[in-house]
């Protein structure tokens, strides 16, 4: 049998682990979306200058 | 960019909550295995992260045969939204699964024959990321990518089917456990709903992710052709 103190501890470390991966791709997706959305426009905007 | 339709906002909505009532059930629900105690919580989120990664390699897979038959970019947006949404769920598998694995097996790993194959089906869609970068051309990065994920796609039944056809101490959920595995119980039925509604959990927040990808993919393809027009 795992002592309470340990299985908790690792426990914790589990759950943690599985927010904080889940977070950061979340906020990866949010970031490249934001960096995207500014390229495309200064693309249309250069475009509009050069027509 | 097109704004978030009405479904997805929704959907978006209803992740979260069950995310939270997954938790929940985790921690409040299903009650506490004997010999392992609190550390056998992790295995409901370990499951069902596994289970998503690897129907998102499936469904890379026939992506790729779609883009094949179709030859049309979008099923191309599509394959890499599913394989990297697979990765980052089934990367969480196999760091959840390890931190059970210290205080069971006493621990973090062994070159047994699911945590290998597991190894080797994360790192075969790695290498696809990073062969994909490599091609200029769309048409040929996706033709290349499709074959790759049809490919590649062999390596999930292999990994599922690995405890049941070798001898390894990862327990089988479903089905018979060997006289080596270490780290199983008995499920009550508490646990086996738990277990499925965290899989049923997990399945909505993999769909509304893949959304999400699939919109940042078709955004960057927008953003590609206008540098291309650019260009030329």
């Amino acid at each position: 049998m795992i002592e309470y103190a340990i299985s908790i501890k690792f426990m914790l470390a589990g759950y943690t682990v599985i927010l904080a991966v889940l977070a950061l791709y979340i906020i990866s997706l949010l970031i490249r979306r934001r960096n995207l959305k500014r390229d495309l426009q200064t693309l249309k905007e250069i475009q509009k200058k050069v027509a | 960019m097109k704004p978030q339709p009405i479904v997805l906002k929704v959907l978006n909505v209803i992740s979260v909550l069950l995310f939270l009532a997954a938790l929940g059930m985790v921690f409040l629900y299903a009650p506490l295995e004997v010999t392992m105690n609190y550390v056998q919580k992790i295995f409901y989120f370990h499951i069902a992260n596994a289970w998503v990664g690897m129907l998102g390699f499936i469904a890379a897979a026939v992506a790729g045969v779609v883009y094949l038959v179709k030859h049309d970019q979008k099923w191309d947006i599509v394959e890499l939204a599913a394989v990297e949404i697979s990765l980052v769920f089934f990367l969480i598998a196999i760091a959840a699964g390890s931190i059970w694995a210290r205080p069971t097996w006493g621990a973090y790993w062994t070159w047994e024959p699911r945590l290998t194959t597991a190894a080797i089906l994360e790192m075969v869609y790695i290498a696809y990321l990073l062969l994909r970068q490599g091609i200029d051309d769309p048409d040929r990065r996706a033709r290349f990518s499709a074959v790759y994920t049809i490919v590649g796609a062999i390596s999930v039944p292999i990994t599922f089917m690995s405890i049941r056809l070798f001898r390894t101490i990862h327990p089988v959920v479903i089905g018979t456990n060997t006289s080596a595995t270490t780290g199983s119980f008995d499920m009550t039925s508490k646990m086996l709903i738990t277990m499925f509604f965290a899989l049923f959990t997990f399945s909505v927040i993999f769909i509304d992710l893949f959304w999400h990808r699939i919109r940042l993919g078709q955004l960057a393809q927008q953003v590609e052709q206008l540098k291309l027009e650019e260009l030329l």
